[in-house]
C-alpha cells in the first residue's frame, strides 16, 4: 500500500549542491593533536566536569555529566591527558567563549573497558534504557541538540508513530544521506530501541527523492523489518519536525506545541545509529559524521570525526581552503552561521563546515527596501507574515511581533531566500527573539529585585517599629520600680540610722576626738551638723 | 407630574444604591496605574531619577509630577513601554539624570574592605552580605547595579563593572542597515 502524503504550506527548492560530498565514502577523520570539548554542545545546561587538570583520561570515559533534567554529559573521544579546563571559543553565532575541556591526545586511541549490558534491551526497564541513553551523552544529531532521553520518554502520553528523519533538506549536507548508505543496519536497530522506549505502534522512515541510493539500501535493510521507509519529495524546508509531521500524517503540531502531543515523535537517522552504538556496543557519543563541503574546499566529502576536533583539522584533510573563501560556516548555507576562527572545534551538533566563497553570499550592500511583493508570505512553512514581522523587529515593538506569533517561526530562512530586495529577514527575527528573551529575564530579575526591596522596606519599618516599642517599654520599666525603689532605700537608710541612734543612745558612745577643739573646728563641725540637719529636713519634704 | 417626580426619584434611589454598592463591591486596593508604571520599571532602586526608589517616581509619572524619561537604567526601552502606556509620545532620555550604561555589577576588593557595614546600609536590596569588622561581598545575582554602595564606602574599595557577556546572554545585534533602506 503507498502510503497517501500531504503538503505543508510554502518551501522552497534552492539548488541541492549534494553531489560534491557523496563522491567518496565516509572516511575516518585524522585523530588531532588537541580535543577541545565544549561542556555545552547541546540545548540545556551545560554539563559539569568531572576531572581535573593532568587527569589521563580514556576513550569513551565520562569528563563531564549532566547537570540538570535537559542537560547532557561528555566523554573522552580518545585517550590523553587533560590539559585545561577554561574558556574557549565554541561554535555559536556571537563568536563568544564557555568553558570546555582541553584534551592532548597520546596517539594510542585506547577505549575505557566497555561493552553492553548483560541483559538485551527488550528485557530492560525503560527508565533504565533511557538512563543508558541519557549516560551516553546522546543529542539530537541533526542540528538542534536535544537531549534525546528526554524525547524518549512519552510521559504518559500514548505515542502512535515514530518518525526517524532522514530528509536532510538543507543544501550542501550530505551526512544523515552517507550514513543511511553505508550503515542502514545501525539506523534500523537504533530504532528498534527508540521504538521499545516509546511503545511506538508505528516507525516510518523518511527520506526525500534527492537520495535514490540512500532510499535503496534502507528498503533493502528494512526487508524484514515492520519498519516503513516513506520517499518524500524533496522540498525544503522538510526536514523540520513539524513540516515533516504534516507531510506523513497531515496532522498539524499546535503553535507553541510539542509533537508528543500528537502521538508523535521525530528522532534524526544519525540520533538512532548513536543510540544503537549505546546500547548495542556500550560506546558513548564520542564522534559524527560530518560533511566538509562548499565551493571554498579542495576535496569535498564526508568525514567521522571525532567530537572536539578542531575544524582547521578537517579542513586540511579536505585538501584545504581555495583562495576565494568569505567565511566558514556550521550548518548549511540556509540555518548554519559564520565561524569566526577555524580552530572552533566540531561538536555533536555540527553536521556540516560549509566553506563558502564570495559569491555565495549576500552582502549587507546589496539589500534594498522591501517592496511589499508578498513573496516571503508565500514560501512561509509556518504561515506567518514574515514582511510584517520584519517590520515589527526592526521598530523595536516586540509585543506585537509576539501577537504575530514571531516565536512559531523555525529561521528556516526561506523568506530571505526568496526576497527580491535580499533583507536578511531571518536576521531581524533572531534579534527579535533574543531580545525579547533579555527583556524576560530583565523583568524576571526586576521582579525579585522588587520584592527584595519591598522586604528591605518592611523590614526597616518593623525594626524601627520593635526599637521604639522596645525602649518605651524599658522606659517604662525602668521608672515605676525607681519609685518603690526609691522608697524601699530610704527606708532602709533610715532604719540603719534608727538602729545607729539608739544603738549610740544605750551605750552613750560620743566621738572621742571632740575635746579641745579649736573654735575654729567647732565652728566648720557646727556648720556640717547643720547642713546635715538641713538636708534630712529637706529630704524628709520631698 | 407627581408620578414623573417619584419614578425619577425611585430611580435616582436605585442607581445611587447600586452605585454604592458597586463602589463597596468592587473597591479597587491602591492605584493600579502606579503598580503597572512600577512593573515596567527596572527596579533598580537607585534614585537617579530623583526620587527614593522605582515606587515613589512610579506614582509620581502616575500623578503627572514627572516626566517618562527620567530612568537611565530603563533607558529606551522604558521609555517606550511608559509611553505605550500612558499613552504619550517617546521622548529621549533627560540628560540630566544621567545615561543609558550597559548592566553593570558592584564587585568589593575583599583585601581593602574594613567592614564598616555603610555599604550594606546603603544597597536598596539587600545584595550586600557582611558583618561590622568582616569582610563584606556582594551577592552577584541579587545586585541591580544601583552604584548607591560606591559613594558610602570609606575606603573607595567597591568598583562598578559591566556584566560579562556569555553565550546564553548573548543577544543577536540589530541587522546592518543600507542608507538606502534607513531613508523608509
Amino acid at each position: 500500500m503507498i502510503r497517501q502524503l500531504f503538503r505543508f504550506k510554502g518551501g522552497i527548492h534552492p539548488p541541492q549542491h549534494k553531489d560534491r560530498s557523496t563522491r567518496s565514502p565516509i572516511q575516518a577523520a585524522w585523530l588531532p593533536k588537541q580535543l577541545i570539548l565544549p561542556l555545552h554542545q547541546h540545548i540545556g545546561e551545560s554539563g559539569e566536569p568531572i576531572v581535573a587538570v593532568g587527569d589521563h583520561v580514556l576513550k569513551g570515559q565520562k569528563i563531564a555529566r549532566a547537570s540538570g533534567y535537559v542537560s547532557a554529559s561528555v566523554h573522552a573521544s580518545s585517550s590523553g591527558t587533560i590539559t585545561a579546563i577554561e574558556e574557549l571559543p565554541i561554535p555559536h553565532p556571537s563568536g563568544l567563549s564557555a568553558s570546555c575541556i582541553v584534551i592532548d591526545t597520546d596517539g594510542e586511541d585506547r577505549w575505557i573497558e566497555h561493552g553492553p549490558e548483560d541483559i538485551p534491551y527488550t528485557e530492560m526497564d525503560v527508565s533504565h534504557l533511557r538512563n543508558l541513553i541519557r549516560t551516553s551523552g546522546i543529542v539530537g544529531l541533526g542540528g538542534a541538540g536535544f537531549p534525546s532521553s528526554i524525547k524518549l520518554n512519552p510521559a504518559g502520553s500514548k505515542i502512535d508513530t515514530l518518525i526517524l528523519n532522514g530528509v536532510e533538506c538543507e543544501p550542501y549536507i550530505t551526512c544523515d544521506d552517507m550514513l543511511m548508505r553505508e550503515r542502514p543496519e545501525n539506523i534500523i536497530a537504533g530504532a528498534k530501541i527508540m521504538r521499545h522506549a516509546l511503545n511506538a505502534r508505528q516507525c516510518l522512515i523518511a527520506i526525500e527523492d534527492n537520495k535514490p541510493e540512500a532510499y535503496t539500501a534502507m528498503i533493502e535493510a528494512c526487508k524484514d523489518e515492520d519498519i516503513e521507509v516513506v520517499q518524500v519529495p524533496t522540498l525544503y524546508p522538510q526536514g523540520s519536525e513539524k513540516q515533516l509531521i504534516k507531510v506523513l500524517t497531515g496532522k498539524e503540531c499546535p503553535s507553541n506545541g510539542l509533537p508528543f502531543q500528537i502521538g508523535i515523535v521525530v528522532h534524526n537517522v544519525g540520533t538512532a545509529a548513536a543510540v544503537h552504538n549505546a546500547i548495542n556496543l556500550g560506546e558513548p557519543l564520542i564522534s559524527r559524521i560530518v560533511t566538509v563541503t562548499g565551493d571554498g574546499v579542495a576535496e569535498p566529502c564526508n568525514l567521522e570525526v571525532l567530537l572536539g576536533t578542531p575544524m582547521q583539522a578537517l579542513l586540511d584533510q579536505c585538501g584545504g581552503l581555495n583562495s576565494d573563501v568569505d567565511r566558514i560556516i556550521m550548518g548549511g548555507p540556509m540555518m548554519g552561521f559564520a565561524m569566526h576562527s577555524t580552530e572552533i572545534p566540531v561538536i555533536k551538533t555540527t553536521n556540516c563546515i560549509l566553506a563558502a566563497t564570495e559569491s555565495n553570499v549576500t552582502a549587507p550592500s546589496d539589500v534594498m527596501p522591501c517592496i511589499r511583493c508578498g513573496a516571503c508570505a508565500d514560501v512561509c512553512p509556518v504561515d506567518l507574515l514574515p514582511q510584517q514581522l520584519q517590520w515589527y523587529a526592526r521598530s523595536k515593538e516586540f509585543e506585537r511581533a509576539q501577537e504575530h506569533n514571531l516565536f512559531d517561526c523555525i529561521e528556516c530562512g526561506c523568506c530571505a531566500y526568496v526576497c527580491p530586495s535580499n533583507i536578511p529577514l531571518v536576521h531581524y527575527y533572531r534579534y527579535a527573539k533574543t531580545e525579547i528573551w533579555a527583556q524576560e529575564r530583565e523583568k524576571e530579575k526586576a521582579d525579585i529585585a522588587r520584592q527584595r526591596h519591598e522586604f528591605r522596606q518592611s523590614r526597616i519599618e518593623r525594626e524601627k517599629a520593635e526599637k521604639a516599642a522596645r525602649l518605651a517599654k524599658k522606659k517604662a520599666a525602668v521608672k515605676k520600680p525607681a519609685d518603690g525603689e526609691k522608697d524601699d532605700k530610704q527606708a532602709a537608710i533610715q532604719a540603719a540610722l534608727d538602729r545607729a541612734k539608739a544603738k549610740k543612745e544605750a551605750q552613750g558612745v560620743e566621738p572621742k576626738n571632740i575635746e579641745n577643739m579649736t573654735p575654729a573646728q567647732q565652728k566648720q563641725i557646727d556648720d556640717a551638723n547643720a547642713r546635715r540637719q538641713q538636708t534630712d529636713t529637706s529630704e524628709q519634704e520631698s | 407630574m407627581l408620578t414623573a417626580v417619584l419614578a425619577l426619584t425611585a430611580i435616582a434611589i436605585i442607581f445611587g444604591l447600586l452605585l454604592g454598592f458597586a463602589a463597596v463591591r468592587f473597591k479597587v486596593e491602591g492605584d493600579p496605574l502606579v503598580d503597572q508604571i512600577d512593573a515596567i520599571l527596572p527596579q533598580t532602586q537607585c534614585g537617579q531619577c530623583g526620587y527614593p526608589g522605582c515606587k515613589p517616581y512610579a506614582t509620581a509619572i502616575a500623578n503627572n509630577e514627572a516626566d517618562i524619561n527620567r530612568c537611565p537604567p530603563g533607558g529606551e526601552t522604558t521609555i517606550i513601554a511608559l509611553a505605550d502606556l500612558l499613552g504619550k509620545d517617546p521622548i529621549p532620555l533627560d540628560a540630566e539624570v544621567g545615561e543609558e550604561k550597559p548592566k553593570m555589577v558592584a564587585i568589593i576588593d575583599e583585601e581593602t574592605c574594613i567592614g564598616c557595614t555603610l555599604c550594606i546600609q546603603a544597597c536598596p536590596v539587600d545584595a550586600i552580605l557582611g558583618a561590622a569588622k568582616q569582610m563584606h561581598t556582594i551577592i552577584e545575582v541579587e545586585c541591580t547595579g544601583c552604584e548607591l554602595c560606591v559613594e558610602p564606602c570609606p575606603v573607595d574599595c567597591i568598583d562598578m563593572v559591566p556584566i560579562k557577556e556569555d553565550i546564553f546572554h548573548w543577544k543577536w545585534p540589530y541587522p546592518e542597515q543600507t542608507d538606502e533602506e534607513a531613508k523608509l
